[in-house]
């Protein structure tokens, strides 16, 4: 999906998880995946570098599919929709 | 339809793979360092693996069971030999120094500072999360015996075994990963 095609996503669950690092982004995207259900899409914020090959690597192994990433002043946003 | 019969087909395929291999989705450390960075890297790949759903066994042995100490815990009847090593290990996670880079404390109160700028989990968070998360804790009953060191003064933590190394074996055989720290 392009930057834009993101932007305009109205997303059912946020996740900011700007102050923690490894493995804090990971662990609340966990978490907060699992109070969604399938089909509804969830972002995650994260100032961590890593996380933005992390959560799509995790989204992938756990069957979501993964959007994309936006970054932002400072942070990135990462999309995925749950499997 | 058609490509979601696939996916499960596949699914399925994997799952009877896994059972042949006799593995589970768990993965077993040794945790045998005694020092904050190799036992906060432990930790963090611990954590990290509940997160892929995956069950975690650690077992803690050598000089990584003291960093399992509780400080505020005091033990009674120990020997000489015991109350002199209880005095030089350290007591509890709060006091593990670096592996390198020490400098007579000096590096391991900067390494701190920095974990704590950087928004990094002390490990005393981290052995919390971890037994929030349900992963395992293993202390090898043997290392504990020659650090003089007992079940009584250790954390309190929700799923804190003290075993040997045949537990360690069979949870391991029936993992996925194995590592050594």
């Amino acid at each position: 999906m392009t930057t834009e095609e993101l932007q305009a996503i109205n997303v059912d669950k946020s996740v900011d998880a700007r102050g923690t690092a490894c493995p804090g982004p990971l662990l609340a995207a966990k978490k907060a995946i699992g109070e969604i259900t399938s089909g509804q899409i969830m972002e995650v914020l994260s100032a961590d570098e890593g996380t933005k090959k992390d959560i799509p690597k995790w989204a992938t192994k756990k069957g979501h599919e993964y959007l994309g990433t936006v970054e932002d002043s400072g942070y990135y946003k990462i999309y995925m929709k749950k499997g | 339809m058609d490509s979601e019969f696939k996916k499960q087909f596949l699914d399925l395929q994997n799952k009877v793979n896994n059972l042949e291999k006799g593995t589970k989705d768990q993965m077993s450390m040794v945790v045998f360092s005694g020092d904050l960075d190799k036992l906060l890297a432990a930790l963090i790949m611990a954590t990290g693996a509940t997160a892929m759903d995956t069950e975690v066994k650690l077992f803690f042995t050598f000089w990584a069971t003291a960093a399992l100490r509780d400080k505020n815990k005091k033990v009674k009847g120990k020997n000489l030999i015991s109350k002199l090593f209880g005095a030089m290990l350290p007591k509890g996670s709060t006091k593990v120094k670096l592996s390198q880079m020490n400098m007579m404390g000096m590096g391991t109160s900067m390494m701190k500072k920095l974990m704590k700028k950087n928004n990094v989990a002390s490990l005393e968070d981290m052995f919390k999360m971890a037994g929030e998360l349900g992963v395992q804790i293993n202390i090898c009953e043997m290392s504990m015996e020659l650090m003089g060191l007992k079940k009584e003064e250790m954390i309190d933590y929700p799923n804190l075994n003290i075993c040997g190394v045949a537990t360690f074996l069979v949870d391991a055989e029936e993992s996925k990963v194995q590592l050594f720290i």
